[in-house]
């Protein structure tokens, strides 16, 4: 039965003379149970253990260092029992700029999703562009590897001036400052699509159209994703800067606003907020470009 | 008509980089029948794959033409499947995905040839069991084997119905016993299909196993055909009578004289 299978799962067209062996296959013996979950607990602890030891003796440290009266920043205890209120209440909506937590977030959330929609339509656009023409590319590059290095914010003004409004300017700052890594990674992958894809296209004659999206969209998508990622955290930086400057409902003038009425303990749960919200956006586009890209990796 | 099937005509090919010209070919004149296998053997460099790719249609030769049932070859086209040396599957599509591309293109609604979306399913799985792959078809190219790659390679380009089946070194990058089946592989469906192939190898043992005529290359630069030898050893045949079946090997000496007495690779270009 065994051997009847592997003879026609394989790939071999020559007929195999003689008899053939009775194939056994060996099981793994089971191993008791409480091994396993001992082992699996094992595996658990030496990997939840060293983030929270680390953690553990950063907060114990912070504590010391700022318990001692006249200190100038908070220890966590006293930054936890100040922003309780805080921290509990995240869907608190006292009209206004006085919003909780949640509400902050996702206001700062969605002008980066916007932008970075934005970005992310052009900039894959131009990099295809610019990865497919030579002349786009000596034409357009010097432009944009310029322009990447201006810092996000000193686009405000600028854009301040042109849009009049503070929404559309938070906008621009957040397309602008996440673009140059997608148009960058995109014309790379572009680029680097091996030219026996090309050849196939080429044979079976398809269309300028359907060589763009059956053969070279797929073919870049790894390096759209590297370039999306770094893209969604310099926009997640350039928010929270933007907003701090045009004020508002939005995490970054939460903080600025704390700063001026002394909070500094609302200022560090919100920093951390706004680390872990960074830290899952980043994941959230390796995830789905991994998704998407059926594993291929970029090599 | 007397027009032959397939027929080169003074192919000649220069690249050129800066002020350097190479002459690759020259004066290449072959005629190919249908149905015919013609292998091409000679060393690296003597514009084997560039004379496959001129008739390709993916390279554009500088002087001649090749003619296909009396129509000149200028660009690329399924009349002329290619089975790529590193198979050239594409990652992000299955083994089914990969063929029906080419099929749902080549046999899609609007082009005479047309067939309905059931008629296209059913010639992806045929060409698929024609090479063996039929259980594999939604594995993606990285989990199977590089024989079964180059197996789907080959069902790719015969999913085509190509008049000339085109294969350069389609075997070169296997590892010997792999090589040895699908070579068997590549006799069995010839004899059903009777296409007509052009294969380029290095390999003396395949060219003459496989083929109806060898032609051998001289050395490049300026490389033309050297010598045609004709196999004329029965069909079907088989590796392990042939082995020591006397007109093999005398084909085999025939083609071997002539790439290691007659045109040794020059030292330089050996290195």
């Amino acid at each position: 039965m065994q051997a009847a299978k592997i003879a026609t799962s394989a790939v071999a067209s020559v007929p195999v003379p003689g008899t053939t062996a009775e194939i056994v296959s060996f099981r793994p013996p089971m191993r008791p149970v409480l091994e396993r979950i001992i082992d699996a607990a094992r595996h658990t602890v030496s990997v939840v253990l060293p983030p929270l030891i680390v953690m553990s003796i950063t907060l114990l440290v912070w504590q010391l260092l700022c318990s001692e009266p006249g200190a100038r920043l908070p220890p966590p205890t006293k930054v936890v029992s100040d922003a309780w209120d805080f921290i509990v209440h995240p869907f608190y909506d006292n009209g206004g700029i006085d919003k909780g937590a949640f509400w902050q977030i996702s206001k700062s959330l969605g002008r980066v999703g916007i932008g970075f929609s934005l970005a992310a339509v052009v900039g894959i656009a131009l990099g295809v562009l610019v990865g497919q023409s030579t002349w786009a590319m000596r034409g357009l590059d010097p432009i944009f590897q310029v322009l990447r290095t201006v810092p996000p914010l000193a686009w405000l003004p600028l854009s301040l001036a042109g849009f009049r409004h503070s929404d559309p300017s938070a906008l621009f700052v957040i397309f602008i400052t996440s673009i140059w890594p997608i148009i960058i990674n995109t014309s790379v992958g572009v680029r680097n699509i091996p030219q026996d894809y090309r050849n196939v296209a080429a044979v079976i004659r398809l269309s300028w159209w359907e060589v763009f999206y059956k053969i070279t969209l797929p073919a870049t998508v790894p390096y759209i994703f590297t370039g999306l990622r770094i893209g969604v955290g310099l926009s997640w930086l350039a928010i929270v800067a933007a907003e701090m400057l045009i004020g508002g409902v939005g995490i970054g003038f939460f903080i600025w606003d704390a700063w001026n009425s002394s909070r500094i303990s609302d200022i560090i749960v919100a920093l951390v907020y706004i680390g872990i919200v960074g830290f899952l956006l980043d994941k959230l586009i390796a995830v789905v470009g991994h998704f998407v890209s059926h594993g291929v990796s970029a090599q | 008509m007397n027009q032959p099937y397939l027929k080169f005509e003074q192919i000649g090919m220069s690249f050129r980089r800066g002020q350097m010209e190479t002459e690759v070919l020259r004066d290449v004149n072959l005629h190919i029948d249908q149905g015919e296998f013609v292998s091409m053997i000679g060393h690296s460099g003597c514009g084997k794959s560039t004379l496959l790719n001129i008739l390709g249609g993916l390279l554009q030769s500088t002087t001649g033409e090749v003619f296909l049932e009396g129509k000149v070859v200028d660009e690329p086209g399924p009349d002329r499947a290619i089975v790529f040396q590193n198979h050239s599957l594409l990652p992000w599509l299955t083994v089914y995905g990969n063929i029906a591309i080419a099929v749902d293109k080549v046999f899609g609604g609007s082009q005479g040839k047309g067939k309905t979306k059931a008629e296209r399913h059913d010639w992806v799985m045929h060409n698929l069991e024609l090479v063996q792959m039929a259980q594999a078809k939604d594995k993606r190219p990285h989990e199977v084997s590089g024989g079964m790659k180059q197996r789907v390679g080959i069902a790719r380009a015969l999913a085509m119905q190509p008049k000339v089946l085109l294969m350069d070194e389609p075997f070169g990058a296997l590892d010997a016993l792999t090589r040895a089946h699908l070579q068997d592989s590549v006799m069995e469906i010839h004899a059903r299909l009777g296409n007509t192939v052009l294969m380029i190898t290095h390999d003396v043992d395949e060219a003459v196993l496989l083929s109806d005529r060898v032609v051998m290359m001289t050395n490049g630069p300026a490389a033309t055909i050297g010598e045609i030898l004709a196999i004329e050893l029965p069909r079907p045949r088989r590796r392990l009578e042939l082995a020591t079946d006397p007109e093999y090997a005398r084909c085999r000496a025939a083609v071997l004289e002539f790439l290691y007495a007659r045109h040794r690779v020059p030292a330089r270009a050996a290195a």
